[in-house]
């Protein structure tokens, strides 16, 4: 017998009988305004959390910070100005030497701070964890109170990868002080679209 | 430790006592690693207060757990089924001997010598790296406190925290002797660039990596690896494979359900909202190999008993072990188990009892591991339930067994037992050195109680009609 067919026949005879899954409904508790729970929320875990009301706004904020010098990736179709869309057919690897990368995501969750981004947004899976700086792009609408209702949103649809960003990427495992920027991008700035 | 009751006591020279009376040698040291683990027990406290409905969604996760323990069969089919319509290879290990085989045949296939790892208890568990070193591939692990204890060659002391136990000047000279940073700068922040340049030369050449999973889900076939650091997803996602090693205990019935175990994990973890990155894979990149080790070493035998199965739901959070008072004063190391604290001292001896006799007694029985586990573990209980069993099985050391069995005879006899009550305090009294020495364990780091003057009997009687 394979360990496969051991395995399964092993877990056949011993589970235990068990309950139906019941249903999640979690009341919404007390009502909370979104937008200022998300933005304290991420600002707390080391994001840094930008209001726009235009596309110009990124563009000034982006090039008042970093230098045009260097290697910035652009995927949001709105700001082809600032940096042309990039196209990705090459090796993740050579995304190694990018400076900024400023990516759409789908929406936020407020309860905390995190944004949920698949890869048809990310050009290449590896660009926003190797990126030495991470912008990313919501709609204040689009951000849900909790994770519950973020996966009633996503529900079934597939995406081969998805992940949740929140914040920069960081450390604590020294000591217990954090430090931003363990091995992925030092920083987080989160662009809120509030009117257009 | 060089009292006969000890000699007596311990079979071996690195049982649980022994290694926390190493540790406790140092006791500033014990102090400060008492105090940074209430300091993360005091933030998961605030993170959970946060959330009205937290006692609900622990009921919830828990009831969910119950359920995958009672439909793991068909849980288990449905994501092997779904995870293979994804292009991702299914394979099976039914222990830890296995799983090191398959993962070793993978690589061979690639002729890969270096892997990046990302954190993995199971791996642990299995002794991956070890096997492999022996098979001539060097496993770097990724995650920063893990790449520094595997530095020092120690394995993790607590599955959350790996280096919890090192303090920064130590951290500085490790790193100055294998990293070369300046001798004597133990600033967390220049270490942590240092360890991240260090690091991105390992992301960047190898081919290969092995990450573990915190949720595989049944109805989409798909995992989810939570880090903060992002290790693991910067590992993977440069690869050209991915070995993706996973306990059978890890599946859930449904992707809305990541909903409410994602919002616990971090909370009960380190106080977070939730981690920086809890990264989805549902297909590899195109072009990538994707592999999915389901291993059960054990666990299935587990779930055949009703004492003890229900430790399966563990979501490997850590949140018993920082609120656990020996934990928190012996240190993961004192252990010896790749799993610390509360949940190990109920998982270890279900895979060998004779080694792990010692840990289900390194407990006060307090029951704050229950009490914060996210899932409702019965954790407190099933440690009394080892300890039961281990005597039954003679697990127990000679000086236990004789002393438990005489307070039972002594507490089953009125007759004696008032006379023992009477004869102890008169010698407590007037002879305390035959109770007060080194032979007596309950004396060790104690002072013995002052000798009450009566029997409560005595008192209760005296008392019971004056109201």
């Amino acid at each position: 017998m394979s360990s496969r067919d051991h395995i399964l026949e092993v877990i056949r005879k011993n589970q235990p009988k068990g309950l139906p899954l019941q249903e999640i409904a979690f009341s919404d508790g007390e009502p909370f305004d979104k937008i200022s729970k998300f933005t304290t929320v991420l600002e707390s875990i080391g994001g840094t959390v930008i209001p726009i009301n235009e596309w110009g706004e990124v563009e000034a904020y982006l090039n008042q910070r970093f230098s045009t010098e260097k290697r910035w990736v652009n995927l949001v179709p709105e700001l082809r100005n600032l940096a042309p869309l990039a196209d990705f057919t090459e090796d993740p690897h050579l995304l190694e030497n990018v400076m900024v990368a400023i990516l759409p995501g789908h929406f936020g969750v407020a309860e905390n701070g995190a944004v949920w981004i698949t890869e048809e947004l990310m050009g290449d899976r590896a660009l926003p964890f190797i990126c030495e700086h991470l912008a990313l792009i919501i709609r204040a609408e689009n951000i849900f109170p909790t994770l519950h209702d973020a996966y009633t949103h996503i529900d079934k649809s597939q995406y081969g990868f998805g992940t949740y960003i929140a914040g920069p990427s960081k450390t604590a495992d020294i000591e217990q002080s954090l430090v931003l920027g363990a091995h992925g991008p030092k920083s987080l700035m989160l662009f809120l679209i509030t009117e257009t | 430790m060089d009292t006969e009751t000890t000699i007596l006591d311990r079979k071996t020279s690195s049982d649980h006592a022994t290694l926390a009376d190493k540790f406790n040698l140092d006791e500033p040291r014990v102090d400060w690693h008492d105090k940074t683990l209430w300091f993360i027990r005091k933030k998961r406290d605030k993170a959970a207060s946060q959330l009205q409905e937290w006692e609900q969604l622990r009921a919830v996760a828990s009831d969910i757990k119950n359920n995958v323990l009672a439909n793991l069969h068909t849980y288990l089919l449905a994501f092997e089924r779904n995870a293979q319509q994804h292009g991702i290879t299914v394979h099976w290990a039914s222990d830890a001997a296995e799983h090191n085989k398959i993962v070793h045949k993978i690589i061979e296939k690639t002729g890969i010598k270096q892997v990046v790892k990302s954190k993995s208890m199971l791996t642990e568990e299995c002794h991956l790296n070890a096997y492999l070193k022996t098979q001539g591939i060097e496993v770097i692990d990724t995650d920063l406190g893990e790449r520094i204890v595997q530095l020092a060659g120690e394995p993790p002391s607590h599955i959350v925290l790996p280096c919890i136990h090192w303090k920064k000047e130590e951290i500085g000279e490790l790193f100055s002797h294998h990293l070369g940073t300046p001798e004597g700068n133990s600033d967390p922040q220049f270490l942590t660039a240092a360890a991240r340049i260090h690091l991105r030369q390992h992301f960047m050449s190898s081919r290969l990596a092995i990450t573990g999973v915190n949720f595989a889900v049944a109805e989409t076939g798909e995992i989810v690896v939570c880090t903060n650091e992002g290790n693991a997803d910067l590992g993977v996602q440069l690869a050209d494979v991915h070995i993706a090693c996973v306990g059978i205990e890890k599946i859930i019935p449904l992707r809305k359900h990541l909903g409410v175990f994602l919002r616990l994990l971090a909370r009960s973890a380190t106080g977070q909202p939730i981690t920086t990155y809890s990264s989805h894979f549902q297909k590899p990149r195109k072009g990538q190999e994707m592999h999915i080790v389901l291993v059960d070493n054990g666990r299935s035998k587990r779930l055949g008993s009703a004492d003890f199965r229900n430790a399966l739901k563990c979501i490997r959070c850590g949140a018993c072990m920082n609120t656990c008072p020996v934990y928190r004063r012996s240190g993961g190391h004192s252990y010896h188990y790749a799993i610390a604290g509360p949940i190990g001292a109920i998982l270890a001896p279900g895979l060998d009892m004779k080694k792990h006799a010692d840990l289900p007694f390194a407990s006060t029985l307090c029951g704050s591991c229950s009490n914060v586990c996210p899932v409702k573990i019965d954790i407190h209980d099933q440690l009394y339930k080892w300890r039961q069993l281990l005597a039954q099985n003679r697990k127990v050391g000679i000086t236990k067994r004789v002393a438990a069995n005489t307070m039972a005879y002594i507490l089953s006899h009125h007759t004696l037992y008032t006379f023992a009550g009477t004869a102890g305090r008169w010698l407590m009294k007037y002879v305390p050195f035959i109770i007060s020495n080194r032979f007596n364990p309950w004396y060790k780091q104690r002072e013995m109680p002052k000798p009450p003057e009566h029997s409560f009997a005595r008192w209760y009687h005296q008392n019971r009609n004056f109201k």
